[in-house]
This record gives C-alpha cells, sequence and structure tokens, in this order.
C-alpha cells in the first residue's frame, strides 16, 4: 500500500513538475493555478504513503536510504508549500519542484526493503533527531534553490543581456528575502537536529560527542551556515555573495547526507 | 425598416502632419464642440475625442453621407481649410469603425504601441459624452466594449509588459533590483530634462523622497520642489549615497564623477543594500568599472537604449496577438448590432400579441359571469399560451442565422404579415 501511494505521488510530482515548466516557459497563469493543485495533492498523498509506511514498518520511517531520501523529497515540497502560503516567490515552485523530483527519483532506485531496526536506534529520540534534522535540510534545500535563482537573475541583469529568465524569475529583493527566511527556518532546526542527536548520543553510547564522520561533517554544515548568518546579520552580507554561501553550504549538507554514508565509517552508518 | 449606420471620421498622428494637427485639436475641452455638435439633427448619437495625437468623432445617423461633411464643418470648419481636411480625413462605417475604435482603445493605433494613457484618455472622453447625454444605447454599449476589449488584450497579450522608453526601461530594471519601488529614495545628479523626466516615471511608483544634487543650488532647490525633495550640493555626493537607492546621473560634466573607488567604502556604510546607477549623460558621467562591485547595478544610456529596443521588438510580436483579439471582438459586436436589428420589430410584435390577449380576454371575461379565481386564472393562461404558441416560429424566424434569407428580408417580411407600422419602430429603437 505504502509503495502504491509513493509511485503515485512520485507520479503526481512528475506531472506537477511538467506542468510548471510548461507554465515557466508560457507564463500563463492557468497553468500555473493546475500545477499548484497537483503538487498539493501530491504533497498530500506522499504524506500518506509515510503514514502507511510508518505503520507496516512499525517504525518511524527514516532509516533507509529510500525512507530518507523520500522523506527529504516531503520535507522541501512541504517547506515550499509552507512559504507558499505566506508569499509567493514567482516561479519558485517549478526550480523547487523540479527539486523534489529528483529526489523522488533518487528514493525510487534505493532498496525499499523494511529493515528491522538496530537496538540502538530503538528510542523515540529517532523521530525528533531524524525528522528535525531533514525538515531543516528541507528549508536549507529552498535557500540553495533561492540561491540559485539569484545568481541566474543577477547574472542577466549584470551583465545586460536578458535571456529566458530576466522576466520570468522575480526581483533580486524577493530572491534575497527568501534566502534570509529560509535560513532564518532551517538553521535554527539544524542547530536543533544537532542538540538532539547528541542528547541521543550520550543515551545510546555514553558520550556527547564522539567525532564520527557524520558528527563532523555536521558540525562542519553548522559552522558555514552559522558563519553566513552572522555575517548577514552583522555585516549585511546579502545578494551574490550569500547565494554563493548558501550554496557551498548545502553542498556540505548533501555530502552529510550522503556522502559521509558511502565514503567514510562511523557509527551512523546503519542508519542513513 | 434600416439599423443607423455608425461612423467613425478623424484624423490622427499617421495621417496627418503636426502643423495641421495642432490647429484641428480641440483644447477648448469637450463641451464646446460636443454641444456645437447638437445642431445637427441627423445626428443621432456621438462622441468625440481629443488627444495630442488624434481628433475622433463616433456618431449613428441614417444617412452617413450628407451627415458626415456636416460634423467636420462644425469641428473644422474654422480652423482649415475644406481641402487640407480632405486630405487627412479619415472615415470608416459599421465594422470598420468598430474595429478602428477597438484598435485605438487597445493601444494598437498608438503612436507608441502598447502605451496605456489612451484608455484613460478615451474614458475622460466618454465621460463628458455620456455626461451631456450625447452618447445613447449603441454607442454606450460599443464604448463599454471597447474599454473590455482593451482589458483583454492588456490581460491576454504582453503587450504593455515591455518598457519602450528609456525612463520606463528604468523603472522597470529597478522593480527587478528591488522589488518595489515604494519607499526607496532617488537621487538625482544634474537637473536636466531627461532626468526629470526618468524621476518623474519613478515617483508614479510611490518614491518616497527625491533628493537633487546640483551645480547650481538654485535650479537643483527648483527642481527639488516639484518633487517634494530636498536639494544638496555636488560635494556631498557620496555622503548622499549611503542614503539613497537609485541614482540619475545627467551632468553636462566633461569627465567622471563618481569612480568605483568613491563607491565601494559607501557600500559597507550601506550594509551591502542594492544600489541601482544610472546613466543618462553623454558623455559619461560614472565610471563603468562601478558595474563590477557586488550588489551595484549601474546602467548607461546605450544599455538603456538595448534594453528598449529588445522590448520593441517583442511588443511587435505581441502586437499580432492583440490585433486578433480586436478582430474576434469586432466580429462579436457586429454579430450583435445584427441581432439588435430584430429586437425592435420583436419587442412590437409581442405587444401587439399581448395586447390582443388582454382585449380579447378582458372581453370573454366579461361575458362569463360566476367564474371563481382558479377558473379565471386558467383561461388567462390559456390565451396567453395561444399567443406564445403562435409567434414561437414567427420570432424563430427572426432570431435565427438563416444562410440564404437576409435578416433585413426576413424583418421585413415579418412586419408585413402583422402589418406593424414602421413609424411606431423607429421611435422604440431611439428610447432603447
Amino acid at each position: 500500500m505504502s509503495f502504491l501511494l509513493f509511485q503515485v505521488s512520485f507520479f503526481a510530482y512528475f506531472l506537477a513538475m511538467a506542468a510548471y515548466v510548461v507554465f515557466f516557459v508560457t507564463q500563463k497563469s492557468r497553468i500555473r493555478r493546475t500545477a499548484r493543485m497537483i503538487f498539493f495533492a501530491a504533497a498530500v498523498l506522499h504524506t500518506l504513503n509515510i503514514v502507511f509506511r510508518y505503520t507496516e514498518a512499525g517504525h518511524t520511517p527514516i532509516t533507509s536510504q529510500h525512507e530518507t531520501i523520500s522523506f527529504f523529497a516531503w520535507s522541501v515540497a512541504w517547506c515550499y508549500l509552507s512559504f507558499r502560503w505566506r508569499y509567493t516567490v514567482k516561479n519558485f515552485g517549478t526550480f523547487a519542484c523540479t527539486f523534489v523530483v529528483l529526489l523522488m527519483f533518487l528514493a525510487s532506485l534505493a532498496s525499499r526493503e523494511i529493515m528491522p531496526l538496530v537496538p540502538a536506534l530503538q528510542s523515540w529520540w529517532l523521530p525528533i533527531h531524524a525528522a528535525i534534522s531533514i525538515l531543516a535540510d528541507g528549508f536549507l534545500a529552498l535557500a540553495c534553490i533561492g540561491g540559485i535563482m539569484y545568481l541566474l537573475q543577477e547574472r542577466e541583469i549584470k551583465r545586460k543581456r536578458f535571456g529566458i529568465f530576466y522576466s520570468r524569475l522575480p526581483s533580486l529583493e524577493a530572491l534575497d528575502k527568501l534566502n534570509h527566511h529560509c535560513l532564518s527556518a532551517g538553521f535554527p532546526l539544524l542547530t536543533l537536529g544537532i542538540i538532539t542527536g547528541s542528547v541521543w548520543a550520550k543515551q545510546a553510547w555514553g558520550a556527547y560527542w564522539h567525532w564520527d564522520p557524520k558528527e563532523t561533517w555536521s558540525l562542519i554544515t553548522w559552522f558555514l551556515y552559522a558563519a553566513l548568518v552572522h555575517q548577514r546579520f552583522t555585516v549585511g552580507w546579502r545578494g551574490r555573495r550569500a547565494a554563493i554561501m548558501t550554496i557551498i553550504a548545502f553542498l556540505s549538507v548533501l555530502f552529510t547526507l550522503w556522502g559521509v554514508t558511502f565514503l567514510l565509517e562511523g557509527v551512523h552508518t546503519y542508519a542513513a | 425598416m434600416q439599423r443607423d449606420t455608425i461612423v467613425l471620421v478623424g484624423v490622427n498622428h499617421k495621417t496627418t502632419p503636426l502643423a495641421i494637427r495642432e490647429k484641428l485639436a480641440l483644447s477648448g475641452g469637450y463641451e464646446e464642440p460636443l454641444t456645437a455638435l447638437g445642431q445637427i439633427e441627423s445626428l443621432k448619437e456621438y462622441y468625440l475625442l481629443s488627444t495630442c495625437n488624434r481628433v475622433e468623432v463616433l456618431f449613428t445617423c441614417e444617412d452617413p453621407e450628407t451627415t458626415w461633411k456636416e460634423v467636420l464643418d462644425i469641428l473644422f470648419g474654422g480652423a482649415v481649410s475644406k481641402q487640407e481636411v480632405a486630405d487627412c480625413i479619415y472615415r470608416y462605417q459599421d465594422q470598420e469603425a468598430i474595429h478602428h475604435l477597438f484598435m485605438v482603445a487597445s493601444s494598437l493605433d498608438s503612436m507608441i504601441v502598447g502605451e496605456a494613457q489612451i484608455l484613460g484618455q478615451l474614458k475622460e472622453a466618454f465621460r463628458h459624452a455620456s455626461a451631456l447625454k450625447t452618447s445613447g444605447f449603441i454607442l454606450n454599449k460599443l464604448l463599454h466594449k471597447s474599454f473590455s476589449v482593451a482589458k483583454r488584450v492588456r490581460t491576454e497579450t504582453r503587450i504593455g509588459a515591455s518598457a519602450v522608453s528609456i525612463s520606463y526601461a528604468a523603472v522597470e530594471l529597478g522593480r527587478k533590483i528591488f522589488g518595489r519601488l515604494a519607499g526607496k529614495r532617488v537621487l538625482l545628479v544634474g537637473a536636466g530634462e531627461m532626468a526629470e523626466l526618468a524621476a518623474e516615471h519613478l515617483v508614479g511608483q510611490g518614491i518616497e523622497e527625491v533628493v537633487v544634487a546640483n551645480r547650481t543650488l538654485e535650479r537643483g532647490l527648483k527642481l527639488a520642489r516639484r518633487f517634494g525633495g530636498r536639494a544638496v550640493s555636488l560635494a556631498e555626493l557620496t555622503d548622499q549615497l549611503e542614503q539613497v537607492d537609485i541614482i540619475i546621473s545627467s551632468t553636462g560634466a566633461t569627465g567622471l564623477i563618481l569612480r568605483k573607488a568613491d563607491v565601494q567604502p559607501v557600500m559597507r556604510r550601506r550594509r551591502n543594500k542594492p544600489l541601482f546607477f544610472i546613466d543618462i549623460a553623454v558623455p559619461r558621467d560614472l565610471d563603468p568599472a562601478i558595474n563590477e562591485i557586488d550588489n551595484v547595478y549601474l546602467y548607461d544610456i546605450d544599455d538603456l537604449n538595448n534594453v528598449v529596443e529588445m522590448n520593441k521588438s517583442e511588443r511587435d510580436r505581441e502586437a499580432v496577438k492583440a490585433a486578433r483579439i480586436v478582430e474576434e471582438e469586432t466580429v462579436k459586436f457586429t454579430q450583435w448590432l445584427d441581432a439588435m436589428e430584430v429586437t425592435p420589430t420583436i419587442i412590437e410584435l409581442r405587444s401587439m400579441a399581448e395586447e390582443i390577449c388582454r382585449t380579447e380576454l378582458a372581453k370573454t371575461l366579461g361575458r362569463l359571469k360566476g367564474l371563481d379565481e382558479r377558473q379565471r386564472k386558467s383561461i388567462e393562461k390559456m390565451a396567453s399560451a395561444i399567443v406564445g404558441k403562435m409567434l414561437h416560429y414567427p420570432m424563430h424566424y427572426l432570431k435565427s442565422n438563416h444562410p440564404c434569407l437576409d435578416r433585413r428580408e426576413r424583418i421585413n417580411t415579418v412586419r408585413g404579415l402583422f402589418q406593424l407600422e414602421s413609424e411606431k419602430t423607429a421611435q422604440k429603437h431611439e428610447q432603447r
């Protein structure tokens, strides 16, 4: 059942992306409405998928690769919708939706087998720590997408050569504000994720900090974002520099999420 | 019986040189010429539009051939010779007139295609005509339609979206950088005419303050007063950069007045808030290297011209789409007009039938005594049902779009059959 829901929501995300891309090219607002509706439906279906998976597995479905990536996609989708509800950023949906589809595609490649939970993970810290961390990643992913959009738009304005993006992307100010909003949601969540993880580590392994690769890398990521947020608030870093920094920091997030699992050994390796 | 002809006569920037247009323009407002036109008896409904690029009269009448000459004599008689008027005038009738009006309203006939002013001017002109009650049923409907056609063109094409003048282009760029221009501050360096024009557009966007820095403070003060801003001296330029967001430079200076090294330190004090420099001076006032600084954007006159050129070609593509919409709406309106032609006949036919029904009922019910309320009602119902059913086919015959029978012919047939006299019709038509 959960797999069927996964496939249906994947398909719906794909449809939404197609509609968003058509909207991006043609700029017909009717298509945008359709795209939004499909996207919302997909996100709801995806939520159901996660709920069903939870009942099937008997534990929070954020342990295997498939589950983690799918949950990541879910949090990007809902973070986007939470923004959508508060204010619009022109054509942001096209980019966010494409990213969600990409994640869903990766999730569909990973093994969907339900693994029994390792004793160390059997704790109610699992849903809290994992969900908060990945939700943080969702916001940070949006910040990164916003950063990419900023660079595309800024390039066209600076070079005075207007291509397809100039008329379609929002103003630089709006994109910079988006970066600011995403960071002010994502960074506290990231901090909270690391704190909960460390508290859990104390309970499970007896020490707050092990310096295993995943912990180290999330600390590096945290420092990158901390530097960015600090610069934003004190010196008024903004625009291009902030956008580039956001993208670099997000690459570090991705590495923490996957690179560490595949390239480096550590206590986190049983999990995603 | 025939519907009145819709006629449009006028001159515009395409047919008439400015020298003549100046003389023809109705500078004294609408009231006087509108009342003057009222003297023409054969004129039924009329309306007048006068802008700096065109003077147009739209009217309905029964005999267009003689009426339009009278109209021209009254409007332009005093200003220029008949020959001159005849050379530059254009005259459209019915479908062509409707088409032309829609083209004008949608700004497709304007000097700058896509500019938004014309619709406002049209509405203004219509307001005068309806205040003086010179426009009637047909023209009211037609003009309202032209407003909605203009709106449709604006929403369905991007004809008005691109900036086709330098100051518009500057505003558009400003929006792409700052999002909203409300609350932003503008610094005018040099109090030239171009700067004034650009500032005017910006102020229209809700700019909070205009600061003028000029070599002679007096001229600066004068310009600042126009926009409710303040004037500063050129020496304070770099200090002012900290507070403003948009700088429009247009001094007659021979060298650069701001260099990259002057702007760079300001950015730190501004906490990197974006700065938008517009350099419309020739030779340039601003160092092109300023554009290299992060969060600073510099456009000179050539850059802006490029934007304008690019937008022009886009606009031309959109104009094709817009013309299609106008075409479509013209056909729709003509159909409505044609349908209008049968309306008086239908009304008359119906009222005649009702009249017969009423009198016959009165006669019959007078004779039948001792009927209760329900029986009375059913007799009344029966009578009107018979009338309704009898009229169904004649009505259908009038309304339907017969391919081989001309509408006018059908109207005449029905009128002949039912002996509807035509005097009454004309009056009814006018009243509606």
